[in-house]
């Protein structure tokens, strides 16, 4: 090959390459060969990963970046005949060490707790065209029921369970549902990040620095929601704290992540909250000698200067979808839940778990207002309404919700104007007061 | 937004550029093109953790992530210099060899919790330094001392010495260095092993200090492409690769620091006041290596940008050629 030509392909073939990377934030590599226990027996014939690299490749080179991007780069993984099969979809490793491992140790908890029922899981799954394919394999294996766990696969779930009417699909933290086999779920972790917040409001001021750092992810109506619940808490115990934001614009990037939540302790922050999904916040908050606040997984607080940790308990909840579906007793439509199902917890606080060292240093009577407004919820009589119950204005100090009134269902999760017939009125798009940032016009 | 702080968190980071940079400039100055950058970081960062957890002892990590990711190295040197293969396709062959092989072998290694990592400290006297010394000396990674060391040396070696001028001579003129009595092959597995090194230390600097622990793929998130970018940039030069990687490593800072102040230096700042510009800056990096790279392919540029002239052709012994 001439050299002119050979730079070509090279400056093509980069260019392919990075375009793929920055469409897909997890290259599909492949299916890791899966744990021991209970998982389909036939995953570790995975393809080798790569082209062989023995021998000359003689194919023409504009293949080689192409070929991550085929369905063919994810091992599906078969059925059990005769028994209920469960599929999960994940955007990240099974151990991530947050959102996606909360969900895998809630397949899991499906596997050992539901009789007669297999079930299987695909990680690393990029959001968007790829996961359709994901999705349509899946259901041609024969699945019965499969969840997927990112906001990007709404749109591809919502396609192929139109093609698989006998398929029933169940959509985490979106909003779409066709209310017959396409059914949206997702739960009221403001709940526990407005205790979380308080919590933190309260160790920034004992520390004598009220100011706290939110890492969001992206620009939409859930980060938004838990944005402002974190605040709504610390202007509660902390009425002079602050909030610092930073968008890092992925859902899971552990390098970004750690980055993202050093900038926000190098700006002064004194405690900082993680939208995504790993816990590296609280190996940052440890290097720095504050505090971070992890997510999702009720392992992930784990590091020393680890405050706490709103976490998911996907294992009954999915459980009973399951039950419900194979007895076709479930409703599939908008299952929103709230703490009193025991699908949510803050870490320290549930039955059997002791307060990590920096919240049991905290003042005796914020613990006992943050257990107290635990208990409430768990058994109900406080849930996500009642978070976002006026008065409450946003940053700027315009009034959102007037005292008396509180925010509905199609307020917490959409912008306005809200989807037709669902319109808001109050809507999701404000930061609340305190939080020293702005929002994209 | 400090920007001293950018600038030091910027020196960290850029310093698995650095690394990775340097590396590749050895491999392309004696004539082979190594795509598997981005592999062979991910192995290495993979071979360092892992063995880190193993042995609970950093430096074990370091040394088996430079042994083992030069040794992967050698599967390209023999199909590019040995096998006389296209090296493009061989390089991009060994990134997705990397990547998988890493995946596989750092399996359940996100779980690990936390190791013992390479020790952070600051020099004495020169972190008293105004600015410069809080920038450069003061708490870095021992790994980022090492690369205050390694690019003159290298810049040294390349341009100041004998096998430097012999690894520049395999690179330009083979046949003229084949004929003085060099051997040509025996050097370019050299520089490619070297190479490979070089990424693994960069791999192994990722986790083991700069962003301690394995996340997959993740843990790269390509910067290996971006290196390939700089090389160029750098003109197959030492030092101005390391201006480029300190520079694009405070870039990365830059991005979430600067949603941070409403003003900068007086002006509304729009980074504040619009999140998504957020995602212009971070496609930068990599936007610049494509432009680099479509600049770089036009071979009148890049003759005058100095790229090695035998770089990414097959030396034939006894052939007529270049």
């Amino acid at each position: 090959m001439k050299p002119k030509s050979l730079w070509q392909v090279f400056a093509l073939i980069i260019v392919a390459v990075m375009l793929l990377a920055a469409c897909k934030p997890a290259a599909p590599a492949t299916e890791a060969p899966p744990p021991a226990e209970q998982k389909p027996p036939e995953a570790p014939t995975a393809e080798a990963p790569a082209a062989p690299p023995a021998e000359a490749p003689t194919a023409p080179p504009a293949e080689a970046p192409a070929a991550p991007a085929e369905e063919g780069a994810f091992q599906i993984p078969d059925i059990e005949e005769g028994k209920f099969n469960v599929a999960m979809v994940l955007i990240g490793p099974h151990d991530d060490g947050g959102w996606s491992q909360a969900h895998y140790e809630g397949l899991e908890y499906v596997g050992k707790n539901v009789e007669n029922v297999h079930v299987a899981y695909i990680e690393n799954v990029p959001e968007g065209a790829d996961s359709e394919q994901v999705f349509r394999a899946l259901s041609r294996k024969g699945f019965n029921l499969i969840f997927g766990t990112s906001f990007g696969f709404m749109d591809p779930m919502e396609i192929v369970a139109g093609e698989f009417p006998d398929v029933v699909y169940i959509h985490i933290s979106g909003y779409k549902s066709n209310t017959t086999n396409f059914g949206n779920l997702f739960g009221a972790m403001e709940d526990m990040k407005y205790l979380a917040g308080m919590l933190a409001g309260a160790r920034a001021k004992m520390d004598g620095n009220p100011k706290l750092g939110y890492m969001a992810t992206f620009p939409i109506p859930e980060e938004l929601r838990l944005g402002n619940a974190i605040a709504l808490g610390m202007r509660k115990t902390c009425p002079e704290c602050t909030m610092d934001v930073r968008w890092i614009n992925t859902w899971h990037d552990p390098v970004i992540e750690k980055e993202a939540a050093a900038s926000l302790f190098d700006a002064g922050a004194q405690v900082v909250f993680t939208g995504a999904d790993t816990p590296a916040v609280a190996d940052v908050a440890t290097e720095k000698g504050k505090w971070g606040v992890t997510y999702d997984w009720v392992g992930s607080c784990k590091a020393e200067r680890c405050l706490t940790a709103p976490y998911w308990n996907w294992g009954p909840y999915y459980a009973k979808i399951t039950e419900g579906v194979r007895d076709g007793t479930y409703k599939v439509g908008w299952d929103y839940f709230d703490a009193d199902t025991g699908a949510l917890g803050l870490y320290g606080f549930m039955e059997g778990q002791t307060p990590t060292k920096g919240a049991a240093e905290l003042p005796a009577e914020v613990l006992t207002e943050v257990k107290d407004l635990l208990a409430k919820m768990l058994k109900g009589e406080f849930n996500r309404f009642d978070v976002f119950a006026g008065e409450i204005k946003d940053n700027a100090g315009k009034v959102i919700v007037p005292a008396g009134e509180k925010m509905q269902q199609s307020d917490l999760d959409q912008f306005p104007p809200g989807a037709p017939g669902l319109e808001c009125k109050y809507c999701m798009k404000w930061w609340a007061e305190g939080i020293t940032a702005e929002l994209p016009q | 937004m400090d920007p001293v702080i950018i600038l030091q968190a910027g020196v960290a980071s850029g310093t698995v550029l650095l690394f990775a940079t340097l590396g590749e400039i050895f491999a392309e100055r004696s004539g082979v093109l190594n795509l598997g950058l981005e592999g062979m970081m991910l192995i290495g960062a993979m071979s360092a953790f892992k063995t880190a957890v193993v042995t609970g002892n950093p430096w074990w990590g370091i040394v088996v992530a430079v042994v083992f990711t030069g040794l992967i190295s050698q599967i390209h040197a023999a199909i590019a210099i040995h096998l006389q293969a296209d090296q493009v396709v061989s390089g991009l062959a060994l990134t997705f060899l990397g990547t998988g092989l890493s995946l596989v072998l750092g399996e359940g290694l996100s779980k690990a919790g936390t190791i013992s990592l390479l020790p952070s400290f600051s020099i004495p006297l020169l972190s008293q330094i105004p600015i410069l010394g809080r920038i450069f000396f003061s708490n870095q990674s021992i790994m980022v001392y090492l690369g205050y060391v390694l690019f003159p040396l290298c810049w040294y070696y390349i341009n100041y010495t004998r096998p430097g001028l012999h690894l520049r001579a395999v690179g330009e003129f083979p046949a003229a260095a084949d004929a003085l009595g060099i051997n040509v092959y025996r050097l370019r597995y050299l520089y490619v092993l070297v190479g490979g090194m070089l990424a693994g230390l960069a791999g192994a600097t990722i986790s083991l200090a700069i962003s301690p622990g394995w996340f997959s793929e993740m843990t790269t998130s390509g910067q290996g492409w971006i290196a390939i970018g700089l090389v160029i940039f750098s003109q197959w030069d030492p030092m101005r690769a390391a201006a480029g990687s300190y520079i694009f490593g405070a870039l990365r800072r830059l991005i979430l620091d600067i949603q941070g102040p409403l003003t900068i230096f007086g002006y509304r700042n729009p980074f504040y006041y619009n999140p998504y510009y957020g995602f212009f800056l971070q496609m930068l990096p990599y936007a610049f290596t494509i432009v680099v790279l479509v600049i770089g392919s036009r071979e009148a540029i890049r003759k005058r940008m100095g790229s090695p002239a035998a770089l990414g052709l097959p030396f034939i012994r006894g052939q007529r050629g270049l």
